[in-house]
């Protein structure tokens, strides 16, 4: 296999990268960039950089800790629902915002119901018996929960498992309901800054009801 | 998704049964709660990722650096073979941005945790102890690795894991995102009730 996918090309081929452009990116986000920006120099150490954020937040936030995360999923502590939430909320106002401003790119996921079905239910037995999640995994192991380790370990085996059956998958489970990027405003049909508008204040309403019914 | 709104109702009504006869110690609200927080931590998350959307060009995720990791050890041990696999054609197993992302954060919490006075240093977490004893570091080591082992796979193949869809992919309304989340949160609800309240 050639290797046109890896670093040899030059950054003036990130097509529009640094200039303000309102379509939505067409490139699949389910493969590497054509060219190898988010390896360079800079960018790693950016990505160290908001890691180091992510994992203070993440820590702080109390969704490192082993009773928090297996609590969400006993329906007793609804921490780390109102993490995601608020994370939602001020990012999807924010990244939309920079969005019609021209500033950024959306990076859309692909809606495959198949496979955002099964996969999304593997994760969740998979959630319950680490209890840690990719993220908060990598913040238990910094704060000193060591089990955590090998749910890294898992998270490499199960990784690799996958890419063992990437061409089967690919050719079966992940075309079964491939509707491509497909959001939500497109699916009620009604313009993207109206449906932030309107599902922002129905998030805040759901933080409002969690805060005041929950114990945590 | 009236099948799956039942489901939860039945698990919440499930909860309200069993929660008196829950053993001793597996009552997630007898150990402390966040440092901070949790709306101002969510809030913080939202604006980093404005912050990784405009300086980076990329959304919070973190499931691919384990993939990534794991190609690097592939090649390691059978380069040819990782290299043939269609993922790591799609995905080049090699240190990129988020495999950084993922390293800093285990400084990041390591920080917050040592300046909060909140190390653990501990192979069993408590809420685990009390409900499987105090000699079960085998089975959670063992539950640990399978668990991290399906929640790769799935994320994989649902596209994404909890940071990846149920922020990034969530905040950007990918309908494929919503769906993901709402499964992590049956197929891990099911899960833990069987773990901890059966």
């Amino acid at each position: 296999m050639t290797e046109r996918n890896d670093v040899t090309a030059t950054p003036s081929q990130a097509v529009g990268a640094d200039q303000p452009e309102l379509s939505i990116d067409k490139s699949r986000p389910d493969k590497d960039p054509p060219t190898g920006q988010s390896s360079t120099g800079k960018q790693l150490a950016l990505g160290l950089l908001f890691g180091l954020a992510f994992g203070f937040l993440l820590q702080k936030g109390g969704v490192a800790k082993y009773h928090v995360l297996i609590g969400v999923l006993l329906l007793e502590d609804f921490t780390v629902i109102k993490v995601m939430l608020s994370a939602i909320v001020v990012g999807m106002i924010g990244v939309f915002g920079l969005y019609a401003l021209g500033l950024v790119k959306l990076h859309v996921k692909p809606t495959r119901y198949a496979a955002n079905i099964l996969g999304g239910l593997m994760f969740g037995v998979g959630f319950a018996l680490l209890s840690y999640c990719p993220g908060t995994g990598a913040a238990a192991l910094g704060q000193g929960n060591f089990d955590a380790l090998a749910g890294i370990l898992g998270l490499m085996a199960g990784s690799y498992l996958y890419a063992e059956s990437s061409g089967l998958l690919g050719r079966t489970v992940l075309k079964w309901g491939d509707r491509g990027k497909l959001t939500l405003p497109e699916l009620v049909r009604i313009s993207p800054a109206t449906f932030v508008l309107i599902f922002a204040s129905l998030l805040v309403v759901a933080l409002v009801v969690l805060e005041r019914v929950t114990i945590r | 998704m009236t099948r799956t709104t039942l489901a939860v109702v039945a698990l919440a009504l499930a909860t309200a049964g069993t929660a008196v006869a829950s053993p001793p110690g597996t009552d997630p609200l007898a150990y402390p709660g966040p440092a901070w927080s949790p709306y101002l931590v969510g809030a913080l998350i939202g604006l980093l990722s404005m912050a990784t959307f405009y300086f980076s060009d990329k959304p919070l995720g973190a499931s691919t650096a384990y993939a990534r990791l794991a190609g690097m050890m592939g090649k390691l041990f059978a380069p040819r073979h990782t290299e043939s696999l269609k993922y790591y054609q799609d995905f080049k197993p090699k240190f990129d941005w988020e495999v950084m992302l993922v390293i800093g954060a285990v400084g990041g919490a390591f920080l917050a945790a040592w300046l909060g006075g909140e190390m653990t240093g501990e192979w069993l977490p408590a809420m685990w102890t009390a409900r499987f004893g105090e000699d079960s570091l085998g089975l959670r080591l063992g539950a640990a690795f399978v668990g991290g082992g399906l929640m790769a796979f799935g994320a994989r193949m649902a596209g994404g894991c909890t940071s990846g869809h149920g922020i990034s992919g969530t905040m950007q309304l990918s309908v494929g995102s919503w769906v993901a989340v709402v499964c992590f949160f049956v197929g891990g609800i099911a899960t833990a009730f069987l773990m901890f309240r059966v």
